[in-house]
């Protein structure tokens, strides 16, 4: 392994790291806040990605691409939360429904499975080849969004949303429309995934079919481990939402670490896939085998 | 106040495991009544109380409350007109929020929640002064997350919701139930000192008989889904838990009721 090729890719890794934050802190809204599994981030990733990548080949600011990028995530959420809410769909077949009918939308969008998005044409606002400017729009997204999401679930609305996911039964007493809650985390969730596709498509240089693939799993690392890391110390709600983005940077730095190594990157799913299930089984286990007195569920 | 005309309701009908829980209950409570409900299991206490708050629809029959009839609203709709507390101490309350910001949920019951800061500056100033109230040392832990809470707490936090905007009727389904019985006793000299001091309609069931005799100016025993026994007044005040047994096997047809005692 060598260390200067390491820290050579480490700049990019940690641009990587703050977009696929972004689509972290869409997965923290429906895995963490609504307590809902929600897979149609697979599909709206991409939609993300192919309506940024469209819109500005066809001559579009790539800035305002990234706004409608955001609202055709939103309509994904909204078709997942309409399904599940209103259809009466367990949310995580709904978001797979929403997600295998997004893989024909997204090549509807593009016409193709992969479109070109090059640097040298379009005044891409992020891409590989400027990963110092890269990190800096990356942050600086991450950081309004962590604000606006600081202020948006702290509100009247945004309560709403927190109690839903928290007890349902209790939100539904004190009067709060929990299908409505759900949708609007639902959308407010896809819009973030797919504004991160659409910054994503920017920075890789083209907008793919297959980008979203595994973006679930993806996200739900970024949560974890901001949250192993940082959840002792972060009680604040906007720290929290801070320690996914950087958590997303640990792990794609950790994954620039582990090629290096030598793992290839066809093997990379199956090590984020193992990562992610030993960490999510942490809690049952240590509940299951380490507590005193058994579990807490006997 | 509430007014229940003839409604039933049968669980997975059509199926072996039919169940008739609500048999063509009729009930009107008064404004400013206080029902105990007692009844062995199954005998459709929760039943009744969940058709009234819209947990599900009735098969048949009309709900009305307050002069509205609340047959086809869905049941975050008709939580304006209603406080709820249950049986369990963890499902009153949101565990993952604070004691003011669960507090601030219920504050807005029956209103729009719109994008205005979810707790207003003038409402800490409230919650502490109700909080003070329960006397249960709650209004210097504010933000603590409610999920830290005993049972005890989160259930007289869970009154406080229900009553915070007044709810035109108290809905209590056993909510000292899953508590020992000192905590019991005093969630229930809360209950009664909230019920009182807002004149609340309020029905209330409890396994307990001889709360069932002490609290509330009326009393029903419900049997396979009909109010076989409906007391109130003098004639209530009098009874004794004897009475209520005898009264039990006497109406239901039922031997005296180990199932009543145990259940």
């Amino acid at each position: 392994m060598s260390i200067i090729s390491l820290l050579g890719a480490l700049p990019g890794s940690i641009a990587q790291g703050i977009i696929w934050g972004i689509m972290a802190l869409g997965v923290y809204i429906t895995y963490k806040v609504l307590d809902l599994a929600d897979l149609t981030v697979d599909g709206s990733l991409c939609t993300g990605g192919a309506v940024a990548a469209m819109l500005i080949v066809n001559g579009m600011n790539p800035l305002l691409s990234l706004l409608f990028a955001f609202i055709a995530g939103m309509a994904a959420g909204f078709i997942t939360g309409f399904i599940h809410t209103k259809m009466g769909i367990p949310a995580i077949l709904a978001g797979i429904l929403t997600q295998l009918a997004l893989y024909s939308i997204n090549m509807r969008i593009m016409g193709r499975a992969t479109q070109a998005l090059s640097v040298d044409e379009y005044n891409l606002i992020v891409s590989l080849r400027y990963i110092n400017k890269s990190i800096l729009i990356g942050l600086i997204f991450a950081v309004v969004i962590i604000l606006v999401s600081y202020w948006f679930f702290g509100t009247e609305l945004g309560s709403s949303i927190r109690a839903t996911g928290s007890n349902l039964n209790m939100s539904r007493a004190q009067g709060i429309n929990t299908d409505r809650t759900k949708i609007i985390g639902l959308v407010l969730s896809n819009g973030l995934v797919a504004l991160a596709g659409g910054l994503y498509a920017m920075f890789q240089g083209n907008a793919d079919i297959n980008m979203g693939r595994g973006a679930i799993v993806i996200g739900l690392a970024a949560v974890i481990i901001g949250e192993v890391i940082f959840g002792k110390i972060f009680r604040n709600f906007a720290l929290k939402l801070a320690s996914i983005v950087i958590g997303s940077v640990i792990y794609y730095v950790v994954i620039a670490i582990v090629i290096q190594l030598g793992l290839s990157t066809t093997d990379l799913k199956l090590f984020s896939a193992v990562i992610v299930a030993v960490a999510l089984s942490i809690p049952y286990l240590k509940n299951r085998y380490f507590s005193k007195g058994g579990s807490k569920n006997a | 106040m509430l007014e229940v005309r003839g409604i039933s309701k049968t669980f997975n009908a059509g199926t072996i495991n039919a169940k008739k829980a609500l048999d063509q209950v009729s009930l009107t409570l008064n404004e400013g009544d206080f029902v105990t409900v007692i009844g062995g299991n199954g005998a459709g206490k929760s039943t009744l109380l969940n058709a009234v708050a819209g947990v599900f629809n009735v098969d048949e029959g009309q709900i009305m409350i307050d002069g509205v009839e609340v047959n086809r609203l869905s049941e975050h709709k008709r939580a304006k007109f209603l406080g709820r507390v249950f049986q369990d101490p963890m499902n009153g309350t949101a565990a993952t929020m604070g004691i003011d910001e669960n507090l601030a949920l219920a504050y807005r019951r029956g209103k729009s929640r719109t994008l205005r800061w979810g707790i207003q500056a003038k409402e800490h100033k409230l919650y502490r002064e109700m909080l003070k109230e329960l006397g249960l040392g709650l209004e210097d832990r504010m933000t603590t997350r409610v999920g830290l809470l005993s049972g005890g707490q989160r259930q007289a936090i869970t009154l406080l919701m229900a009553t915070l905007q007044r709810p035109k009727l108290l809905l209590l389904d056993e909510h000292t139930a899953a508590l020992d019985p000192k905590t019991a006793a005093k969630v229930l000299e809360i209950t009664q000192k909230i019920v009182e001091r807002d004149h609340l309609t309020t029905l209330m069931i409890t396994h307990n008989m001889a709360n069932a005799i002490e609290y509330g100016n009326r009393l029903i025993m419900m049997h396979e889904g009909k109010i076989i026994f409906d007391v109130s007044g003098e004639e209530k005040k009098g009874l004794q838990v004897e009475d209520l047994l005898h009264k039990f096997t006497e109406l239901s047809g039922d031997s005296a009721s180990d199932r009543m005692l145990l259940s």
